[in-house]
């Protein structure tokens, strides 16, 4: 449909007239549709609706206007897509170069990643007349599609192969490699278990002396390289306050992520090719966890029980098949059913898992601060006014133990059907 | 679970676990040091391995009684290599660990003093051209010049890895927790003295160091040209608000959407 408006002088006069025999049906018109306003009862008396009248103005309250100069601001369809006023930045020839190498958790940037990338735009926009551009190095597959706006002028993505699994060799001698064809003014990490290990190594490597655990850079016309970083020392009791080196390890929240500006992310390759390396250490794989063993508050996903659950046999037995820890609400714990160390809230364990599904628990504000840091949320209770449900990102109302049974034998039977693609592979 | 399986296959193994002071977190008395004693316990662990203690640092007596932490969990001797303070120890560990020539060297994954950036381990296995590996969790079997490591990785899981002879490895907080000092052991147990030069780090100087300042908070900033938009931001109320509630739905529908979002976050296994 055409963006444009289409103004009908003589049907706009109409609808500032109210006298006019026409008014009311030209109003419906611009209104588009809406319910007509005046009509004649079932007596023969004129019934009007007074909530029919006015618009809703550009700040979102309901306005009168008598004179109708503002009815064609009634019309559908006019509402503007929100434009992206982020501003585009392209940087063709940098002076210089930072090397990011964000961790990509689960194929996506982290808030940690971004973090760092919002410091490596701060170091590289420093002096406007000579603009660095940020190299951004992803090993591996990734599900990343918003790499421009997370402020990335280059992109190197090493995939394929060779890349999959945990290969710190290899994937420090691609970094080495980077290094020297490149020559980056700064390599930033995240402080990671991840990015932690690989920027330790590349440092070793390289023989320069990194800055770990850095929360804070500014601009220190005094030091060497015009930075200056403070990092945690001596297991976070001191604050160590020093030139920034080359290759910083910088924790979370460490700068401001990028949000004003779109950039290129274009993608690059080493023209000298990947290294061979001999690998020392060989990679066999995850192993198989028992998910009882996992302690509650680092544990991934958590089938958690409250005062809702009445067969508790067949709740042990879905936690069994769908492989989740065990957790429990405090009314659950002081009945008996679950031993006080499975308690999940403020009383109890912080939990952070990626997936939490609460059976029964109607949501009590210390059990909703114990589950904050939970990416999803399930709930499965009968009361849908409880909190757990409004906290809850797919919320199912029900009994708890008939939809846990339904949840088993669906989980059984994809089981099944995965067996029977292996056997028949 | 076979990641809990006693290693039996490491008859012969010769572990050298580096040590260094601890700093208690809330009190700030000096201790043998969380992580290191960790490793200790991983190297105690380890049926048949002879198993020596490696502490590079000046000589002081505060410093001896959390040396002696470490001799109460069942070990006789700890050598100490003597350093000045300010200096750095990389080049007198390597030379020691050259000379002891262990198969596998243990370590915690970050120090709880001076600057504890965990780049010691790196720089060691750079030095020595050994392979290095983080979070060790178990050694499963030993053999060959080949080790089958079980390493920790985040939320519980663990990865198997297979790393050749000679290698560092460091352990953190989530190996096994270390066995309790005991005070008897701890007396008796004898230092060994080894003498090496000290290169000073120059570049410590240069640093200022003063007590942790607390970080400040993030606020949340929200970037709109509307006023109604933020204020809208500032005055929402916390809750989500875009769950997505199925009422009325049979228990296999409801079950079937559960279902579905499991396997979208990819928890089933």
């Amino acid at each position: 449909m055409s963006e444009l408006v289409r103004r009908d002088p003589r049907k706009e006069w109409i609808a500032r007239n109210r006298l006019h025999p026409q008014h009311l049906e030209v109003l419906a018109e611009l209104g588009g549709g809406a319910v007509a306003n005046e009509w004649m009862g079932p007596n023969g008396v004129m019934r009007r609706n007074p909530h029919a009248v006015g618009f809703i103005g550009p700040n979102g309250i309901r306005r009168i206007d008598r004179s109708g100069a503002q009815q064609a601001a009634q019309a559908p369809g006019r509402s503007v897509e929100a434009k992206d006023a982020r501003r585009h930045v392209a940087i063709d020839t940098p002076a210089f170069m930072i090397a990011v190498v964000p961790d990509m958790a689960g194929g996506r940037l982290s808030s940690h990643d971004r973090d760092l990338l919002g410091l490596a735009r701060q170091l590289a926009d420093a002096d406007p007349a000579q603009p660095g551009a940020v190299l951004a190095i992803v090993f591996g597959e990734h599900k990343e599609t918003t790499f421009g706006e997370a402020g990335i002028d280059r992109l190197m993505h090493l995939e394929g192969e060779r890349f999959s699994g945990y290969l710190p060799e290899l994937s420090v001698a691609t970094l080495q490699g980077v290094d020297r064809e490149m020559a980056p003014r700064y390599w930033l990490l995240p402080d990671s278990n991840v990015g932690g290990e690989l920027g330790r190594r590349l440092a070793a490597r390289l023989g320069e002396r990194p800055a770990a655990q850095v929360w804070q850079v500014e601009a220190d016309a005094e030091s060497a390289t015009g930075w200056r970083c403070t990092a945690r020392g001596a297991a976070g009791r001191n604050d160590i306050s020093r030139t920034l080196p080359r290759i910083v390890l910088a924790l979370a929240e460490c700068a401001d992520p990028v949000s004003e500006t779109r950039h290129a992310a274009e993608p690059i390759k080493l023209s000298n090719g990947l290294p061979d390396v001999l690998g020392r250490i060989e990679d066999m794989g995850e192993v198989a966890v028992d998910p009882a063993s996992v302690s509650l508050a680092e544990a991934e996903f958590i089938l958690s029980a409250g005062n809702g659950v009445k067969d508790w046999d067949s709740y042990h037995y879905a936690a069994d098949v769908l492989g989740a820890t065990k957790g429990a609400s405090r009314v659950a714990v002081d009945d008996g059913y679950m031993p006080r160390d499975r308690q999940v809230g403020a009383t109890g364990t912080w939990v952070s898992a990626r997936v939490y599904v609460a059976v029964g628990i109607s949501g009590a504000i210390q059990h909703l601060q114990g589950i904050q840091s939970c990416d999803k949320v399930v709930a499965i209770n009968l009361d849908e006014g409880c909190d757990m449900v409004k906290r809850a990102d797919l919320a199912v109302i029900g009994d708890a133990s008939a939809v846990l049974a339904a949840l088993v034998k669906r989980v059984e039977q994809y089981r099944f059907e995965q067996q029977e693609n292996r056997d028949a592979a | 679970m076979p990641h809990n399986a006693k290693s039996t296959a490491s008859v012969g193994l010769n572990v050298a676990v580096l040590v260094s002071i601890g700093r208690h977190p809330l009190t700030a008395r000096t201790r043998r040091a969380d992580q290191d004693a960790r490793a200790v316990e991983m190297a105690l662990t380890l049926e048949g391995a002879s198993v020596s203690l490696l502490h590079a640092g000046q000589q002081e007596h505060e410093h001896e009684e959390a040396i002696r932490g470490y001799l109460g969990m069942g070990i006789d001797t700890v050598s100490l290599i003597q350093q000045q303070s300010q200096a750095d120890v990389v080049p007198a560990l390597a030379n020691a660990l050259r000379t002891g020539a262990p198969q596998l060297v243990l370590t915690g994954t970050r120090a709880e003093t001076g600057e504890a950036s965990g780049v010691l381990p790196y720089l060691l296995a750079e030095a020595l051209g050994w392979p290095i590996i983080t979070g060790l969790a178990a050694v499963e079997k030993v053999e060959q010049g080949m080790a089958t490591v079980l390493q920790a990785l985040p939320r519980g899981k663990r990865r198997r890895l297979r790393i050749r002879l000679p290698a560092i490895a460091t352990v953190d907080s989530s190996a096994p927790a270390a066995r309790q000092s005991a005070f008897g052991p701890a007396k008796r147990g004898a230092f060994e003295h080894l003498d090496a030069t000290s290169e000073i780090d120059e570049a410590l100087a240069a640093w200022q160091v003063q007590p942790a300042r607390k970080r400040p908070k993030r606020l949340k900033i929200v970037k709109s040209s509307s006023a109604r938009d933020r204020f809208k931001a500032a005055a929402a109320k916390a809750d989500g608000g875009s769950g997505q509630t199925l009422s009325d739905v049979t228990p296999e529908q409801g079950a079937e959407a559960i279902f579905k979002l499991l396997k979208e976050e990819g928890v089933l296994r």
